[in-house]
């Protein structure tokens, strides 16, 4: 097998060759150091590589391979965001405030990962603390996107997402507190999965804001995010919001059957708003699941339109007191010789965060004070439920809901960065879902002017079947998701 | 100016867990810096918060204790802050919903009545560190071993009208909680720590002053000389027309001021929310009725009963309760010698002296309930004169065995064998022929005051085994016979 | 609603961070906007809506109380800026 083949392989091929004995998991490992350590200049999607130990733990993987005790992942290299705590490696989450932090304990889907015998590669870009959609305010420099380098990944994930892309990794994980999965794999032209809220464990990982956040999997199928999801899934005593609630075997209950499946397009989304050329790539891929059975209603998410007002007051604010222990106490970034303790907490913070972080830190503390508690957080806690009661009066009628993942596709760097409000609408088809818990996923729908376009599917709590298995199907009929940029021109 | 002082209290009591109210730290006190402090008790990145279910059952069962109406749901909220000892920037502790709600809790004053207490609330939440000041020449050293640790804070209404009321409510709360077993209460390791918030109107007056509070009193004493020299200090203010500003303040014990405390006036605006790493807690009425079942008897219904059951004295009740271990070593002797008042005289007299003087608590008195009581039955018995009881008191603290091996081995038993007794009393009369006629001559209330001399010579005779009360008895036949 | 510059530096403080003069009409003025954004939640009736902390209707599981973790200081302190005799050193603090 071609050397770039494999490159760009999903998990599940690979799986078949490594047991096959085609391919070993050093060999596998190899070749994907070798495009990190050769693309990695210009994309700048890993901030960290771990070379030896992917080694080291991908000759332990052939063993386990020749001595037949396989798990569902042994021998998958693997990359992950770098907001997951890793035992012994840098974990930056994208900022200077945690340069040189490391962990002394690996995030739970650390944990499983490697249970599962995925070998770990490195650790991925991402904007700071998770807070962006283009990944331009990583403190170790933008990611650029594979298919045009001018051009930003998506955020914040987006590290993940040019990675996988770009034929780095063939498997690699997100976060998602607004979008972060969705719209990076969107733009990026790969699928991506943000599961229920509570499906995956948060212990280990760096967070934004609580009560949204959700780590998932990011992949060239479905197929291989339904695999994933299984490893990653499930309870964990040490996460109390981890739902206690039974993980499917994802990957083996996989089904190419729609027929009779009701898809809902939501009145509010497929407005006038909507980028016409996103409409027709997003159309046409719901046009291929009709064509397999599903049916398309037209539902309504009437308060739809105050989700970005609610996210932009709870997720900030539950920030600005996840962020207050990075404080140049206990580890962390701490400002040169400080006068005293105001003056190091004041200039630690100042100089460890960057502009985008330090202005959520800013509006959630307000949000948060007195005389304006009731005002916006206890108000947008309301709202909150009033959009997920949109969802579940939705999902009497459907049984998932469909949307574009974003509002266009990747555009050039600094061209929303001036102005925060542009930013924050590249996830006005995904804040919703976090609002709500549900999961959603991105799968990719036709290329615009040779960019990536993501169609996205939103399932009931706890159903991420339906709409992997929607996607599958989707994805067994056209080839938008074997798309790939033109690897051979990266770094020329 | 007549001042009427108003104050409310909060305590802040550490539950008796093994473990943090968040992590698998160990909550003992005294280790090394931040040995006992993990991940979580750190604030390290990613690390999440997992509720003790001990804490939550030491919160309901002090709510069941003081009859107080049970949170159905309770949730967890942050209150942000920045402190050097305050890991994540926030405490996680309840605000919007505690776990117990309003009670009343009826207080023991001295003079036997019961003085009811409001308690507004009592929440869950976690202890901060501990900063270290005088370890290093510039800088502040921090120890989080405690963060963590956890929390009941207790609440009260502004119902105290002086310091006697806000000690004897803190006396009886200690004897609650540590009769519940939801606390040590060992207040020199920080296990109960008092704020009083304190202010002072005009006698008559129904509006409220403006108060401050006093931070982390931790000895009922200096919650007592707090409370004064703030008194002091508010009524100066007030009376040479000043106005009180609304503050927290430390009391100083070294120099018995309070003075005001710079650090915690920065930030008042602590910006509640309730914790999104921690779901509400659900506690059902299943859950309640076994805690209650569970309870054990209280302080006020332990003291009816020795009232009744063992007839002590209401003064030897109030001694005797407070303390748990006490009241138990009580029933003890009193059951092993069926002498229950002669048992609660030993007690609160020669061994609670002999405690006091080694500094010992009741738990590691040398002398067992079980010897004590040997001792108590011995004296019930007429074995033993209480002077003779103190010296085999004194045999029993060194260890030299129990009680009757000690008079076996010191001939210590009391003579009161009658012809023994009877032999000494006409020796005594014999040499002492004087004294014998002017006994004779004397009247009736000069007779009882010779008497003693010859009991004395008797006893003296006999190194104080002599039966007092037969000696008595014997002499004055004798004597009788004489005149 | 727009916020003063004085309201910024009051939110600020709380929130330990240092803004420079220079830098602080911008920050006002990106600040006012994301409140003029999020103040669209006006527009909306939420009376008697109960507020949604959490996506699910969970409740809080609870933990056997036993000690699980082992001294880890080492490698817990590894990160820490400064430290001495396993402390955690911060400048002089005056209560």
């Amino acid at each position: 097998m071609a050397e770039n083949a494999l490159l760009t392989a999903p998990v599940s091929k690979l799986k078949q060759l490594l047991l096959d004995r085609t391919v070993s998991s050093e060999e596998l490992t190899e070749a994907y150091l070798a495009q990190i350590a050769a693309e990695n200049a210009s994309l700048n999607a890993v901030v960290t590589v771990c070379a030896e130990e992917a080694l080291a733990s991908a000759r332990n993987a052939d063993a386990q391979i020749a001595r037949g005790t396989t798990r569902s992942l042994t021998g998958i290299p693997l990359l992950h965001k770098d907001i997951f705590c890793t035992e012994g490696v840098r974990t930056t989450c994208g900022s200077r405030m945690l340069e040189s932090f490391v962990p002394a304990y690996d995030a739970t889907v650390v944990t499983k990962m490697k249970a599962e015998g995925a070998v770990m590669l490195g650790k991925c870009n991402m904007d700071e603390f998770a807070m962006g959609s283009s990944n331009e305010t990583s403190f170790f420099g933008p990611v650029r996107n594979p298919w045009d380098l001018s051009c930003v990944p998506g955020g914040s994930s987006g590290g993940s997402a040019a990675a996988l892309a770009s034929g780095m990794a063939p498997l690699v994980t997100g976060t998602d507190t607004g979008g972060s999965i969705r719209q990076p794999a969107s733009l990026c032209g790969v699928t991506g999965l943000k599961p229920t809220y509570g499906r995956v464990s948060r212990l280990g990982i760096i967070a934004f804001a609580s009560s949204l956040d959700q780590a998932g999997p990011m992949a060239r199928t479905a197929e291989d995010c339904a695999l994933a999801l299984t490893a990653m899934s499930g309870i964990d005593p040490g996460d109390s919001t981890s739902a206690d609630i039974p993980v499917p075997d994802f990957h083996s209950a996989l089904s190419t059957d729609v027929n009779g499946l009701r898809i809902g397009l939501p009145r509010e989304y497929f407005n006038d708003d909507l980028d016409s050329r996103v409409r027709e790539n997003v159309m046409a891929a719901l046009a291929e699941l009709e064509r397999a059975g599903a049916i398309l209603h037209d539902v309504d998410l009437p308060h739809s339109h105050f989700a970005i007002a609610t996210y932009y007051v709870i997720a900030p604010a539950e920030a600005s007191a996840n962020l207050a222990r990075y404080d140049g106490v206990r580890f962390g970034y701490r400002c040169d010789a400080p006068a005293d303790l105001e003056d190091l907490y004041q200039r630690s913070r100042s100089e460890g965060f960057g502009e985008e972080v330090q202005r959520r830190i800013l509006v959630g503390t307000y949000a948060l004070s007195a005389g304006f508690y009731d005002a916006y957080f206890n108000k947008a806690q309301q709202v909150r439920r009033i959009i997920t009661e949109d969802f579940q009066r939705a999902f009497e009628q459907v049984d998932v809901i469909a949307c574009p993942a974003a509002p266009g596709v990747a555009f050039p760097f600094g061209s929303k960065q001036q102005d925060p409000i542009a930013m924050y609408m590249e996830d006005i088809y995904t804040l919703a879902v976090n609002l709500a818990g549900l999961p959603g996923l991105s799968t990719p729908a036709g290329l615009i002017d040779g960019m990536p376009v993501g169609l996205q599917l939103i399932g009931k709590p706890f159903d991420e079947q339906t709409i992997l298995n929607a996607a599958f199907r989707l994805q067994n009929d056209t080839d938008w998701h074997l798309a790939c940029p033109d690897l051979a021109s990266l770094s020329s | 100016m007549n001042w009427e002082i108003v104050m409310g209290l909060e305590v802040h009591l550490q539950l008796a867990t093994q473990s943090k109210i968040f992590s698998g730290s160990s909550t003992q006190f005294g280790a090394s810096p931040n040995v006992q402090a993990d991940a979580v008790d750190l604030g390290m990145p990613g690390m999440l918060p997992v509720l003790n279910e001990e804490a939550v059952r030491h919160a309901v069962t002090f709510g069941l204790g003081i009859g107080a109406r049970i949170g159905h749901r309770s949730v967890f909220d942050r209150k942000n802050y920045f402190y050097p000892d305050l890991p994540k920037g926030y405490q996680v502790s309840q605000f919007f919903a505690p776990i117990v709600c309003e009670g009343i809790f009826e207080v023991p004053l001295e003079n036997g009545s019961l003085y009811p207490i409001r308690i507004t609330r009592a929440h869950l939440e976690e202890d901060a560190g501990k900063s270290v000041h005088d370890e290093f020449a510039h800088e502040t050293g921090i120890d989080l071993n405690r963060a963590g640790t956890p929390l009941l804070e207790i609440v009260t209404e502004p119902d105290f009208r002086s310091a006697e009321q806000a000690v004897a409510y803190l006396k009886a709360l200690h004897s609650l909680v540590t009769y519940l077993g939801i606390s040590d209460g060992n207040m020199a390791e920080g296990s109960m720590r008092c704020d009083i918030n304190i202010s002072l109107r005009k006698k008559g007056s129904d509006e409220l002053g403006t108060r401050t509070e006093i931070k982390n009193v931790n000895s009922f004493r200096f919650v007592e000389r707090a409370i004064y020299s703030e008194y002091e200090r508010q009524a100066e203010i007030l009376e040479s027309g000043g106005a009180i500003t609304q503050e927290t303040r430390l009391y100083d014990a070294d120099r018995d001021t309070t003075r005001s405390m710079r650090s915690k006036e920065v930030a008042n605006d602590y910006r509640y929310f309730p914790e999104p790493d921690l779901l509400p807690i659900v506690i059902d009425e299943a859950y309640i009725d076994a805690v209650r079942q569970s309870l054990p008897e209280l302080p006020t219904a332990k003291r009816e009963r020795f009232l009744a059951e063992y007839g002590v004295s209401e003064y030897a009740a109030s001694l005797l309760v407070p303390n748990h271990d006490m009241a138990d070593y009580f029933e003890s002797v009193a059951k092993a010698s069926g002498a229950s008042k002669l048992a609660a005289n030993l007690i609160l007299g020669d061994l609670t002296a002999a405690l006091n003087r080694h500094e010992l608590s009741i738990t590691e008195s040398p002398v067992s309930a079980e010897r004590l009581g040997g001792l108590v039955s011995r004296v019930e018995d007429g074995t033993l004169s209480s002077k003779l009881a103190k010296q085999v008191f004194d045999a029993l603290w060194e260890g030299e065995g129990d009680a009757d091996q000690i008079i076996a081995a010191r001939g210590l038993k009391q003579v009161s064998d009658s012809s023994a007794l009877e032999a000494m009393v006409t020796e005594v009369i014999a040499n002492n022929p004087d004294q014998v006629a002017q006994y004779i001559a004397a009247d009736e209330a000069k007779r009882k005051k010779l008497s003693g001399f010859f009991v004395g010579q008797i006893m003296k005779a006999s190194k104080g085994q002599a039966n007092p009360q037969m000696i008595n008895q014997l002499l004055l036949e004798k004597l009788e016979s004489q005149s | 609603m727009s916020v003063t510059p004085q309201d910024v530096e009051k939110v600020a403080l709380l929130a330990s961070l240092a803004i420079s003069e220079s830098d602080l009409p911008e920050v006002t003025e990106r600040f006012s906007r994301v409140l003029n954004l999020v103040d669209e939640l006006n527009t909306i009736d939420t009376e008697s809506v109960t507020p949604m902390s959490n996506p699910h209707d969970m409740e809080q599981r609870l933990r056997p109380d036993i000690v699980t973790c082992e001294d880890n200081r080492e490698a817990l302190m590894a990160s820490a800026p400064a430290q001495e005799q396993g402390y955690f050193l911060v400048p002089k603090v005056i209560d």
